[in-house]
């Protein structure tokens, strides 16, 4: 999987791109968190958009950062899920600690206005 | 149409995706739609790292994948040699993880169980753990059946 952590604002923006596996999450973990220590983040968001595949590893993932996150009175937002991957959250009822957006550009919305409006 | 395959791989993580992606191409033979791949992709991924994190515990082992397709239904068995499952119950039970510690959640057998038509396991404990999983496809169209 490639990876690129971006920054917007107060928001870490992790875009993937292949399958987000047991292999690539313990890598994609290692350098979220690295960014995280560093502090100023309030909120990380997933964005989705290149990746077709996802199974309870990246709900493992997902979920670790959302404690991390939580922990420190921010936040974690997803973006751009195609079918499969939606099906995933939804098992694993993800949506109810992630809120889903349908873009980057309204996920970003969401994360600085704190808006947990779904827009799938 | 009747078709068998196997492969031995060592527990490492690269090889997750080769495991799910061997069986997905053998699959085809059997014309499955998209979403039908999908699934059994995502089943073998879940079988496959479960042998990784909790078989071999993330050390080294072999583990051994192995398909069967006769017409329309696809038999998929991952096996491993390593710690086994004292307590298959507990194991199965949705969101059920020994390790909370490593991020896991406890759905990979919840997912596997979604996804595919079939799951049964067989474990003991000291010698190591066999899924083993069937997937009928929708279509019979020519290419199941050439
Ligand atoms: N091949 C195996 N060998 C030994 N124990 C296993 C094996 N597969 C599963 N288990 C046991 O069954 C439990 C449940 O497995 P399951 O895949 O449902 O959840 P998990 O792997 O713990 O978490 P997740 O799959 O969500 O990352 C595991 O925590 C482990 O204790
Ligand atoms: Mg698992």
């Amino acid at each position: 999987m490639e990876v690129a952590l971006l920054r917007a604002g107060s928001t870490l923006i992790v875009r993937m791109k292949g399958d987000l596996d047991h292999h690539a999450a313990d890598k994609l973990r290692a350098g979220i968190d690295d960014k995280l220590k560093r502090g100023g983040i309030q909120a990380v968001l997933f964005d989705f958009g290149g990746v077709n595949f996802m199974d309870s590893s990246g709900v493992g993932m997902l979920l670790g950062r959302y404690k991390i996150m939580t922990e420190k009175g921010g936040k974690v937002l997803a973006c751009s899920l195609n079918p499969r991957i939606m099906r995933i959250f939804t098992m694993a009822g993800l949506q109810k600690k992630i809120p889903v957006f349908s873009s980057r550009e309204d996920a970003l919305a969401g994360a600085e206005g704190g808006c947990r409006c779904q827009t799938t | 149409m009747s078709n068998h395959m196997k492969l031995e791989i060592p527990s490492k993580s690269q090889n997750e995706a080769f495991a799910r992606i061997v069986v997905a191409a053998f699959a085809a033979q059997a014309d499955p739609t998209i979403d039908e791949i999908s699934d059994v992709k995502t089943a073998v991924s879940e079988a496959v790292t479960n042998a990784v994190i909790h078989g071999y515990e993330n050390g080294p082992g072999t583990i051994v994948v192995s398909a069967t397709l006769e017409g329309n239904r696809l038999e998929v068995t991952i096996t491993d040699y390593g710690v086994g499952i004292a307590d298959l119950e507990q194991a199965m039970t949705p969101l059920y993880t020994s390790k909370p510690e490593l991020d896991r959640s406890g759905l990979g057998f919840t997912i596997m169980q979604n996804f595919m038509d079939e799951v049964r396991v067989e474990s003991e404990p000291g010698k190591g753990t066999t899924v083993k999983m069937v997937k009928f496809f929708s279509r019979t169209g020519a290419a199941a059946e050439a």
